[in-house]
């Protein structure tokens, strides 16, 4: 993995270049990252993802906890690899141990031998030699480091403590891995800007790739977050890239670029999906500077429009008029409001492509 | 829809049966409780096919009254007198007769007098097609195939005919070999999402533990785009899980019953049927044999259909596997 910084605004945001071994084109940052359950997105199958557009639809999240509940490490290095085993050779994995939709981090649980998550197969405890095995099989393009998250509202204690943690971890899992990849070193600090800052200073004397930025998306709000985002990246170094999980609306997102941010995961195009929204918001033209970060517009159909609703029973124009994604080009609002109504899966393929 | 290609549509005659708890029938037409809202709707032969002209399937069903043939008595006679006036309301409410060919449906239960009625008052009204329904609802199979055979001796030779509601692929293969042309059935994508797969020899149950670890394609054989790109251990890990596994495995099974039709067809103008289909029946029968006793009655009296309608077997005499002549002794 290569990552270099094409341009900068008059603040912390910047625009780079991402190259993957594995494919020619390189990514343009700031960029999403496809969420995915197992490798594959939850419901684009793999022969309709190069209906996405190219190349910024080729990288893809994977969280290595979701193989725990039935594909084993050696198995996945039988078959050569997550790539092979998921049929996409030509597209990039970054895999990171959280994944915001079902594998959430469980600080309750998590002690000093490994980090707790709640996932489907029950709540599981993760130390680093595992979470480097399972690393090392899959082969990702990018991994972030195992971390100790924790949630806004901890005790300041708790909270040194997570990020004393991460730090070990992030040592021992370089020491014990042998794969390839770029590694992420995580960082973490919880709501505490001094303990963001010391952590930070701690991972950025490590020999890593880039870095993951964690502890965002558990509760807390988007006003304390430019400033904890902030407190990272300025010491960071610039020719590194960083990802962030967590940041969900296009408006949170729009902060972490603001920071200097230049990979997201987007767990909000999932839960879009599930309650059948497909988003409207116009693409072009809209600047860091001319946007305007109001909350209260979360809730409006400036951005996006719920296609259960009855009103959008005959109406046969495309989601957005001279869209050129798949779904508009398709098919009608009419279309996939009947497919939500009788449950059928299409609905739920046509939204997640039109993000 | 956006769907460039054929589409044929159904009356909606099949939910009578299946959801039969609900449904009224009278001569008017069906009664039933709409499963979205609860609210009585009535489905008239005229309702029926105005919905299907609206929608503009190229082949469209006739509204016929279904009887689980596993139900005896004058009921069966009843629907099989209704669905053929119903076919005369239903050809007098089609607007559309040069651009949607209306298919009969023939009914009668398992009687072949009833039967042999119906087929007649279809073929009177000299339709574009025939479907022989009312059959794939759980009736054995000495008695599913008999009727299969009896319609299709009946029926003319240059309209197509349509077996509604089948089928496993060992079903499809007899009732092609007594001269069906078409099928439909839910039960590739079905089994799909319970995690099976159909494959050559029949079927593979990839929910089962030990495919945790199989790292070969589904089908070895098979050229569809999931055998050329995943294994089966992570297939099992998705299947049941995951709306993902439910796709790619529902992309192969279908993949691979298209391919069965393919080879059927190519297999009967290259005049090489009767060894297509002992090829199939060897691969098949064998696991058959191996994993389900209750079902070496139905391969049984399938095979001796076979025999009443295939002219040459030669391959029957040419060492088959001991399993099969265990069969034999069996029967």
């Amino acid at each position: 993995m290569k990552f270099a910084v094409k341009a900068w605004s008059n603040g912390r945001a910047r625009t780079g270049l991402l190259h993957l071994g594995n494919y020619p084109n390189p990514i343009e940052t700031p960029a999403l990252l496809l969420p995915t359950r197992k490798g594959l997105p939850y419901f684009i199958s793999p022969d309709l993802l190069p209906s996405l557009p190219s190349p910024d639809s080729h990288l893809l999240q994977v969280c290595p906890l979701h193989f725990l509940e039935g594909l084993s490490p050696k198995t996945i290095s039988k078959v050569g690899g997550l790539h092979q085993m998921v049929g996409l050779p030509e597209y990039g994995f970054a895999a990171v141990a959280r994944d915001s939709v079902q594998c959430l981090p469980e600080c309750n649980s998590t002690n000093k031998v490994g980090a707790s998550f709640e996932t489907p197969c029950g709540r599981l405890l993760i130390k680093p030699a595992d979470y480097v095995e399972m690393i090392s099989s899959m082969k990702p393009n990018i991994w972030a480091t195992l971390a100790d998250e924790v949630p806004a509202w901890v005790s300041d204690k708790r909270n040194k403590t997570s990020v004393d943690r991460t730090v070990r971890w992030l040592d021992e899992c370089i020491a014990l891995s042998s794969a390839g990849g770029a590694v992420f070193g995580s960082i973490v600090g919880g709501p505490s800007v001094e303990e963001r800052e010391r952590c930070t200073q701690e991972v950025a004397r490590r020999n890593v790739s880039g870095y993951w930025i964690g502890g965002f998306g558990l509760g807390e709000s988007m006003d304390e977050r430019p400033a904890l985002l902030n407190a990272v990246t300025a010491i960071l170094q610039e020719e590194k890239p960083r990802l962030v999980c967590g940041l969900g609306l296009p408006e949170e997102v729009l902060q972490g670029v603001a920071a200097g941010i230049d990979l997201f995961d987007s767990e909000y195009i999932y839960h879009l999906t599930l309650e059948g929204f497909a988003l409207t918001f116009p693409l072009g033209g809209v600047g860091v500077n001319v946007f305007s970060f109001d909350p209260n517009n979360l809730g409006s159909d400036r951005s996006k429009i719920n296609l259960r609703a009855t009103i959008y029973r005959k109406d046969t124009s495309p989601v957005v008029e001279n869209c050129s994604c798949y779904t508009c080009q398709n098919h009608t609002k009419a279309y996939i409001n009947h497919l939500l109504n009788v449950h059928e899966m299409l609905a739920q393929i046509l939204l997640e492509m039109r993000p | 829809m956006n769907w460039p290609r054929a589409l044929l549509t159904d009356s909606g005659g099949f939910q009578m049966v299946s959801l039969l708890h609900l449904a009224d029938i009278t001569e008017k037409g069906v009664t039933f409780q709409s499963p979205v809202d609860g609210k009585p709707m009535l489905l008239t032969p005229e309702e029926s096919i105005q919905i299907q002209n609206r929608i503009g399937a190229d082949i469209i069903m006739a509204l016929d009254d279904v009887v689980k043939t596993t139900i005896t008595g004058p009921r069966i006679e009843e629907a099989m007198y209704r669905t053929l006036r119903w076919i005369d309301r239903c050809i007098a409410a089609h607007k559309r007769p040069n651009e949607q060919n209306l298919f009969g449906i023939v009914q009668g239960g398992l009687d072949p007098v009833l039967r042999d009625i119906c087929v007649r008052g279809l073929v009177d009204r000299n339709l574009p097609g025939y479907a022989i329904g009312g059959l794939a609802g759980g009736e054995d199979k000495d008695s599913f195939w008999r009727v299969v055979a009896q319609c299709t001796a009946a029926l003319p030779e240059d309209k197509p005919r349509y077996v509604m509601g089948v089928g496993y692929p060992l079903d499809i293969v007899v009732c092609s070999a007594l001269g069906a042309d078409m099928y439909d059935c839910v039960y590739p994508t079905r089994t799909a999402r319970f995690g099976t797969a159909l494959v050559t020899e029949g079927v593979l149950k990839l929910k089962h533990n030990v495919m945790a670890d199989d790292t070969r394609p589904i089908d070895p054989t098979c050229a569809c785009m999931v055998c050329k790109n995943y294994t089966r251990a992570y297939i099992h890990c998705l299947v049941t899980k995951d709306a993902m596994g439910s796709q790619l495995l529902s992309y192969h099974n279908l993949f691979y019953m298209m391919k069965l039709s393919r080879d059927l067809h190519s297999s009967i103008i290259e005049g090489r049927f009767p060894q297509f289909v002992c090829d199939f029946l060897r691969k098949m029968v064998v696991l058959y044999a191996f994993f389900s006793l209750c079902h070496i009655h139905h391969v049984i009296s399938v095979v001796t259909g076979i025999f009443v309608y295939l002219r040459e077997l030669s391959c029957w005499g040419q060492g088959m596997s001991g399993s099969m002549i265990v069969f034999v002794s069996i029967r």
